[in-house]
Order: structure tokens, then sequence, then C-alpha cells
């Protein structure tokens, strides 16, 4: 019972999340109920299981995702009223577009529900197991047979963190005041940075 | 009691308010990027749910193959969008097409 409610509360959350994402007249508001949206599918999960992707999609989606669009919205000084230009133009193939699609995808998820549809069998390599815990079982599917894959993820990130500092980053001109001098940097020593104090007990360091 | 086709209801209606907002914000390329995001969680919600009620844990390690795109996606996504910013001042997409060689 107290699951039913759990999922009804949840799952509505995460759709009207959705809707205010597309909806919103303000990209910050956008951002904001996507972490509404977020927060509610990582419930959703919880209560099918997935407690490790639930822990996932708050820590990578709401704490590094959401707030890099949090601070990309913010930084862009956005024309809101050019923004929505074409919203309303656009709203009825749109609206037609997305209830053809959700038709489409009802019919499928009927006919699967009616057993009309047949998906094939897990092969049993990677059968849940009861116990340990979910965390622990993903762990050693992830360092046992898919560990390729994992390595190919740590590539993905690699390459994505590569790319989005080589777009973003500029030289700064000579003089600036924010310009890196790599030779200067190099021969600093520590003895010429930091000096070695020892304060009396409850005396405080003088600067 | 809940079942899997519940599961699969809010993902389908999450993919189709994701490609439903590409249509609406046609201008606004953030708000199409948070679309995107909207759609990965959907097949995100799919896999899980399939996962966790077949009991095949495969299901959840792509989950996580999938959050991982959709992380590198919206950092180089975002990337592009503020050097854009950078050279026109503006974000809208109409007249990206300039940039056509």
């Amino acid at each position: 019972m107290i699951e039913t409610i759990a999922f009804y509360l949840f799952a509505g959350l995460v759709i009207a999340g959705g809707v205010m994402v597309i909806m919103s007249r303000n990209p910050v508001h956008s951002v904001l109920w996507l972490i509404l949206a977020f927060f509610n599918a990582a419930g959703l999960m919880v209560l099918v299981g997935a407690e490790f992707i639930a822990m996932l999609l708050v820590i990578v989606y709401v704490g590094a995702v959401a707030v890099l669009f949090l601070f990309v919205v913010m930084m862009l000084d956005i024309d809101l009223a050019a923004m929505r230009a074409g919203f309303i133009k656009n709203f009825p193939i749109g609206i037609a577009i997305a209830l053809i699609l959700l038709a489409e995808l009802g019919l499928g998820i009927g006919a699967y529900g009616a057993g009309g549809l047949e998906l094939g069998s897990a092969d049993g390599m990677a059968v849940a197991r009861t116990d340990v815990s979910n965390i622990e079982a993903i762990g050693a599917l992830l360092y046992g047979p898919y560990i390729i894959l994992f390595e190919i993820a740590g590539i993905i990130l690699l390459v994505a963190m590569i790319g989005a500092i080589v777009l973003t980053h500029h030289e700064s001109k000579p003089g600036a005041r924010a310009r890196q001098d790599i030779g200067k940097q190099i021969s600093r020593r520590p003895e010429d940075a930091t000096v070695m104090k020892n304060p009396e007990y409850g005396k405080g360091v003088e600067l | 009691m809940i079942d899997i086709e519940h599961y699969l209801v809010v993902g389908a209606i999450l993919f189709v308010l994701g490609v439903l907002g590409i249509f609406l914000n046609r201008k606004n390329v953030i708000v199409i990027l948070m679309s995107v995001e909207l759609i990965l969680l959907a097949v995100n919600i799919n896999l899980v749910a399939f996962s966790a009620f077949k009991g095949d844990l495969v299901g959840q390690v792509f989950a996580m193959l999938v959050l991982t795109v959709a992380a590198a996606e919206a950092a180089i996504g975002l990337a592009i969008l503020v050097i854009y910013y950078r050279g026109r001042g503006t974000i809208a997409v109409d007249d990206v097409n300039r940039m056509k060689g």
C-alpha cells in the first residue's frame, strides 16, 4: 500500500517536473524543475531496488549535470522573449507528433503487458543476487565481465573533459592580469614561498 | 500492485515530454539540451525497470553507461554553447548554419 502511494507520488512528480522543464518561461526555472525530476526518478529507482543507480542519479545528474546547466544558464545573458518565439507556432505540430509517439509507445507497452510481445529471457549470466547488496553485485559485474565497458566509460569522460577544456579555454593576451608564466611557476621553490612557524600553545599565529 | 508496465508508462511519458520539448523550444538550445537529458532519463528508467523485474543486473550496468554518456554530452554541448555565445553574443540557433564552410 505504502509502496503504491510512493510510486504514484514519485511518478507524478517526475512527470510534473518534465512538463515544467519544457513549459517554463525562464531557463533557470527549467533547470530547477529538472533537478526535481531527477530526484523523483532516483526515488523510483530506490522503489524498484536499484540503489546504486539511484545514488548515481543524485550525485551525477543533480550534483554535476544540473549544476553545470545552472552555471551556464546564469553565465549567459539570454533574451527570454526571443527564446519563446515560435513556441505557439510549433505547439500544434509538436503536440500532434508527441501524441502519435505516445500512442505508439502505448501500443508497444500494451502488447507487452498482454503477453503479445516476446522479449526473450535473461541469459542467467548476471542474475541479481539476494545475498549481497545491489552495489556489491553491480561492482562484481563492473570489475568482472564488464571491465572493458567500464574502461570505455572512463575514456568517454576523459575525452569529454579534454574536449570541454579545449573548446572553452582561450589564451589570455600578454600583459593580462591572470596570465600564466610557466617558467616563473616552475622556478618557484618552497623556501621562498613558505615560512615555518611554531606558535606556543594557546597563542595564535603571528603573521 | 505496481508492476513493470507502470514504470514503462512513466518512461514513455517522460520520453515523449523530451521529444515535445525539442519541438516546442526550437530557439532555446539550453532547453533542448535539458530535453535530451529527460529522454536519457526515460531510457534509464526503462533499463532499470526491466533489470529489476527480470532479475538481471546488466540493465543497471548499461544504465550507468547511459548516465556517463549523458554527462559527457551535457559537458560538450554546454562548452559548444559557451564558445558560440562568446562569438555571437546570442544563443539563438536559427543562424547556426552560418558556420558552414
